[in-house]
């Protein structure tokens, strides 16, 4: 399990637009660098991440190796009512790691 | 490429009053980044901190919690006091070298290599719970001599490109090199996370940066040159807040 | 950056993202679609700090309605060995077509910003940005 850290505000009136912060720990391997030994070091990159809100998906992202290492994405959404935003990211290798926020919409 | 002078006069230190911190001279994203809890990279190398924190280890299976309790207490201004003096080697040591001895000498267990990252993770950790406080490491009759020492080496021309710490750091912070501004070298916030690593470092990594950019050999991890210099730089940089862990370029 | 006797890690950059493969990533994402100037805004530091990271803002101008609203923005370079950097979806649940991100750029270059709208029509922004390598890097051993 990779480390990763969310900041969604843990509460927010309802039709507030609130902008949600991800990081995640990785090195997003570009599969350009070379090695000690002359050969490229193996591509090894989070190539999908996306957000559910109750189960509907509020926010997908495609990443290539452009992507600078420990990937920071932040973006919006509006909170429509209490519950969970579940965010998960997935490897080029078919991995995926999930983690949870609560939010109280009031 | 940047050109200094090129005679022999003495680096003037820096003033106190004109002293200012590395973050000043990077931009205003990174610093932001380094601010910012959920963005900045090197908190996450915190929480696996966090966690060996908590881990049982060696023969003693204990962990560091079990001598020293909640990290956020008993660590508050310990990083701000590094390097100091260990009686045991009659020298000082940085605060990676004091885990590694109470690793070894308390937990009973094998030192963590420079850069792993274990050690990185504890040495984040610590330095975590210093923020914001003065650097404060001890100048008495033990400790003048390292500190002279470290001096030394920071004013010595070194490599192929014949240049010293202080011609940059001293004589000519806030000048550009390449796309950056160079700072006077305040290391407030080791352990780091730097841009150019993608990944969080130690000071001792960083010195060693700055000699290979010199073209100078330079001195494996944990040489007493480097805990010298690293004593130096924070004797420099006495008073200043601390403010790991930073993010630089 | 002369070598003198230090090995550097260099990335040698297989054939190189060009305005073709560029052009060729952008039919991929949004098809035959012409592309207009305006409503996206792309944000980038001119002199880029550390190629390995630079923060990236995105933001166009929308209602962000069923109606009217961003369906996807996609960013594009055209000298990192490929084309595309990151291509994210919207829906109206988003309430503002906007994000942040860091990206990775190998040299001084032209970024571009295009956003697809619910209507068909797409939209674009693109920054110049200064690249250079960092002064003081460490040596690789063997």
């Amino acid at each position: 399990m990779a480390r990763a850290l969310i900041h969604v505000p843990p509460s927010a009136k309802r039709g507030d637009v609130i902008e949600i912060k991800t990081l995640i720990s990785h090195v997003m391997e570009t599969g350009y660098r070379i090695g000690v030994t002359g050969a490229p070091i193996p591509r090894d990159i989070i190539d999908d991440f996306v957000c559910t809100y109750n189960g509907e998906e509020v926010f997908r992202a495609k990443l290539y190796p452009a992507i600078a290492a420990n990937p920071f994405i932040s973006f919006f959404t509006v909170a429509t009512e209490s519950g969970t935003l579940a965010f998960s990211w997935t490897d080029q290798h078919g991995a995926t790691q999930v983690q949870t926020a609560a939010i109280t919409v009031v | 490429m940047i050109l200094l002078r090129a005679t022999a006069a003495w680096a003037a230190e820096i003033p106190l009053d004109q002293r200012r911190p590395d973050s000043d001279f990077v931009s205003a994203d990174s610093r932001a980044m380094q601010n910012d809890d959920t963005g900045n990279p090197a908190m996450l190398v915190l929480l696996d901190g966090e966690a060996l924190w908590n881990t049982k280890a060696g023969a003693a299976n204990k962990s560091c919690a079990d001598c020293h309790g909640d990290a956020e207490k008993s660590m508050k201004g310990v990083a701000a006091r590094y390097p100091a003096y260990a009686s045991a080697l009659g020298r000082p040591v940085d605060l990676e070298q004091q885990i590694n001895l109470s690793r070894t000498t308390d937990q009973k267990a094998p030192p963590f290599a420079f850069e792993s990252k274990e050690l990185l993770a504890l040495t984040v950790y610590i330095a975590r719970q210093s923020r914001g406080m003065p650097v404060a490491v001890k100048d008495d009759a033990k400790a003048k001599p390292f500190i002279a020492a470290g001096r030394a080496l920071f004013e010595q021309r070194q490599g192929q490109l014949n240049l010293s710490c202080a011609q940059c750091h001293d004589d000519n912070w806030g000048k550009t090199l390449a796309g950056n501004l160079i700072p006077q070298a305040m290391p407030t916030g080791y352990p780091i996370y730097r841009l150019e690593w993608q990944a969080v470092g130690s000071l001792q990594r960083r010195l060693r940066n700055c000699m290979s950019g010199m073209r100078a050999e330079t001195y494996e991890f944990g040489a007493p040159e480097l805990v010298d210099l690293e004593y130096y730089l924070m004797w420099r940089a006495r008073g200043m807040a601390m403010e790991a862990p930073a993010v630089r370029p | 950056m002369a070598s003198g006797g230090v090995i550097l890690r260099i990335a040698i950059r297989p054939a190189a993202a060009t305005p073709e493969t560029m052009r060729e990533a952008v039919r991929n994402a949004i098809g035959e679609a012409t592309v207009k100037k305006g409503r996206v805004q792309l944000d980038l530091p001119p002199i880029v700090e550390n190629g390995n990271s630079v923060p990236c803002t995105v933001s166009v101008e929308s209602p962000m309605t069923a109606a009217d609203h961003v369906k996807a923005i996609h960013i594009f370079n055209e000298k990192n060995p490929q084309p595309n950097v990151i291509s994210i979806k919207l829906n109206p649940r988003a309430g503002r077509a906007a994000f942040s991100t860091r990206i990775r750029l190998a040299d001084s270059q032209t970024v571009t910003a295009i956003a697809e709208m619910s209507d068909g029509s797409c939209w674009s922004d693109d920054i110049d940005v200064i690249v250079t390598l960092a002064a003081c890097i460490e040596e690789v051993k063997p």
